[in-house]
């Protein structure tokens, strides 16, 4: 591998990771404030990548005279609503009424809410399991910086990335509302306690979540532009790995692990077509042998 | 009382099921239109049958299927018929179903007499009427049956397409002989048999045509993702990529390449034939070639004539398997005439030896019955498909 190539495969690993470290940081968040791990994650960002499917084609089918940046806004934010109200919905109708049951019954709930929305979303008519085109929202444009080739898209895609998880990091460490998540992932019934509506919080948990989620669908989507029912399941797993990766629950630690993943996903590929599948699920594995709190996670002594 | 109902609800499902029986199992007959006027007593007619998805969701093929066959029937009674014998169409609904396909099919054996078969669509129903043809040694044609082994079912069954190997062969000379490019690479889905063996059908004929395979790389099924693969293969340098995988997958790995930088061909095969191809690919694709069993756009006089002549009778132009369905008829009808006989070994050993001018190109057949012919090269242009090419292997 030359030098022109190896940097090739960095970037490729970037735009990949970058995918990986959004759907991560939505995983990772729920999971650090009501500690349920939420399978149907990757399916939440497929009903934003439809939503916003509908939209732009809606929208492209009147006009084409929208400024591509203001069609982006317009698109992320119906993604962002879409996302956060399957969410929602998805607490409300599922997890809510199994809040104080075992931990089991939330996870099992969990695959069976994945599992729905994948089938559901397939036998909708207006959906159907076929593969559809992704419209172009922003035009890609390649450019090249010493003989890499980058992109319009990935840049928004890494970009993105990082100012999300900024904006977490500020919501969950510096605001009312995030001391009060932070407080009932510690203990739900002292911060009941001290006046803090625990459903409340939890819902603008699920909320946050789910818009994250709906961020991750339209930049895979914009990304990859070929969307279909069960496009949320293997970047959902894959991420879910980032996520422990980086130390499940903790912000900075979904956005390395996702950067990581992809990277070592792309290396791995280039090495050998077909080692690069297998080669995240190897690192959950070595992972969960070696250092199972991730690389940014503290250690955690089981309470008594 | 209660006994009675029991034998009354009986009575009307057997009732039920009789009627259904009789109903399901009607026959289209499709008689000559021009009889010639004759005075002496009219030869005997020959009775060929016609098995194709007439109902279920491939009915769109039966229809093409019946129609292609219809035409090539019209014409050899227009002309007189074989040696003086008309030609009668039986049809036989195998509703994309083996069993459904066996039952027509010893159907017509038994109660039409038919001395020949055309049909069927899906290889998976071919592979369920070829065995009693063959045990009847009556000659068979698929016209679209690309699986291997149905041919090698027995040597009474022959097929109008090329099997799904013959398009990396066919691809391959492409690109060397006509576009005269002599580094190639491929990237393709590692759990599909169909690209798989295309790519690797293409890596072996373009390295005996003398060209230089600079990259072969696989991808898991399902993937999104392809630019590790692409980065490997761009800095190898090739002047053409071969993409044996379907449209959807295409789309994705054509516009990636272009993003990594790669100014170079696409190639596939006739899995690109779908709109979807350039709604996800875009201007990647623009340019992109791939191969195909017909073109309603070729130049040759045999297919503007089929074209025109179907046009005429049916109102709407043929797609690829009316073509093969009007070929695979007209192989049949040639041989018979060949022949001189109705005796189905007669019509085997004609078939055997058959070089015919089709509409898919000249047909000769190898020695697994499989025809050699040329294919056509189709255009990605402006977003519409457009003739380019026809190639011989």
């Amino acid at each position: 591998m030359d030098l022109t190539t190896f940097f090739q495969q960095l970037v490729n690993g970037l735009q990949l990771g970058s995918i990986y470290a959004l759907i991560a940081l939505g995983y990772t968040m729920v999971y650090g404030i009501i500690k349920l791990i939420n399978f149907a994650h990757g399916d939440f960002l497929m009903v934003g990548a439809y939503a916003v499917y509908f939209f732009a084609t809606f929208i492209l089918a009147f006009t084409n005279a929208i400024p591509p940046i203001i069609l982006f806004i317009l698109c992320l934010i119906v993604s962002l609503a879409a996302g956060a109200l399957i969410a929602e919905l998805s607490n409300c109708l599922t997890y809510k009424p199994l809040r104080y049951r075992p931990r089991l019954s939330a996870l099992i709930t969990a695959v069976g809410v994945s599992m729905f929305l994948e089938y559901f979303f397939a036998s909708l008519p207006f959906i159907g399991p076929s593969f559809r085109a992704f419209p172009d929202i922003i035009k890609q444009v390649s450019f090249v910086v010493g003989g890499v080739y980058l992109n319009n898209i990935q840049l928004l895609d890494i970009g993105l990335a990082i100012v999300l998880m900024i904006l977490l990091t500020f919501i969950v460490n510096r605001t009312m509302t995030g001391k009060a998540m932070r407080a009932v992932s510690q203990d739900k019934d002292a911060a009941r306690l001290m006046g803090i509506n625990i459903e409340r919080t939890i819902t603008f948990t699920f909320l946050i979540g789910g818009a994250l989620a709906g961020a991750a669908g339209i930049l895979m989507a914009m990304t990859y532009p070929r969307i279909f029912p069960y496009m949320g399941i293997l970047p959902g797993l894959k991420a879910f790995v980032a996520a422990v990766l980086g130390g499940i629950g903790n912000i900075p630690g979904a956005m390395l692990g996702g950067f990581l993943l992809g990277i070592a996903e792309i290396y791995a590929t280039s090495y050998n077509s077909l080692l690069g599948e297998g080669i995240a699920f190897a690192i959950l594995i070595l992972v969960l042998l070696f250092r199972p709190q991730g690389l940014l996670g503290e250690k955690q002594s089981e309470k008594v | 009382m209660r006994t009675a109902r029991v034998l009354l609800i009986f009575a009307l499902i057997t009732g039920l099921v009789f009627f259904g029986v009789s109903c399901g199992g009607g026959t289209t007959t499709t008689t000559p239109t021009t009889q010639p006027p004759t005075t002496q007593p009219p030869a005997k007619d020959i009775i060929i049958g016609v098995v194709a998805p007439l109902t279920g969701d491939s009915a769109t093929f039966g229809k093409s299927t019946q129609e292609g066959a219809e035409l090539a029937v019209a014409e050899w009674n227009a002309k007189g018929g074989i040696n003086g014998s008309q030609i009668v169409l039986k049809m036989a609904d195998d509703k994309s179903d083996p069993t459904e396909g066996a039952a027509g099919i010893t159907r017509l054996i038994e109660q039409e007499k038919i001395v020949g078969e055309i049909g069927t669509v899906q290889s998976k129903v071919s592979l369920a009427i070829a065995p009693i043809l063959q045990a009847k040694k009556i000659p068979m044609i698929s016209p679209t049956s690309t699986n291997e082994k149905v041919t090698l079912v027995g040597d009474f069954i022959f097929r109008a397409c090329f099997i799904d190997n013959f398009q990396g062969v066919v691809g391959a000379a492409f690109a060397y002989d006509n576009l005269k490019l002599t580094k190639a690479a491929c990237l393709f889905d590692v759990g599909n048999d169909y690209t798989k063996g295309l790519a690797e059908n293409f890596r072996d004929a373009f390295i005996k045509l003398g060209g230089e395979i600079v990259g072969f790389e696989a991808h898991p099924t399902g993937a999104t993702d392809f630019n590790a693969q692409l980065t490997k293969i761009i800095a190898a340098g090739p002047e053409l990529l071969y993409l044996s995988d379907y449209y959807n997958d295409v789309g994705l790995i054509c516009k990636q390449a272009r993003a990594l930088g790669y100014t170079g061909f696409f190639l596939g095969s006739d899995v690109w034939d779908s709109p979807v191809l350039v709604e996800v690919g875009g201007d990647a694709v623009e340019g992109g070639f791939f191969t195909n069993h017909f073109s309603k756009d070729d130049t040759r006089p045999e297919v503007q004539a089929f074209v025109k002549d179907y046009t005429a009778k049916f109102g709407a132009p043929p797609d690829a398997l009316a073509a093969l369905a009007y070929d695979a008829a007209n192989l049949m009808f040639d041989a018979i005439n060949r022949a001189k006989s109705t005796d189905g070994t007669a019509i085997r050993d004609a078939l055997k030896v058959a070089n015919f001018k089709a509409v898919s190109g000249t047909i000769k057949f190898d020695a697994n019955r499989n025809p050699i012919k040329a294919a056509v090269i189709i255009e990605n242009k402006g977003g519409q498909q457009t003739y380019k090419a026809t190639v011989q292997p």
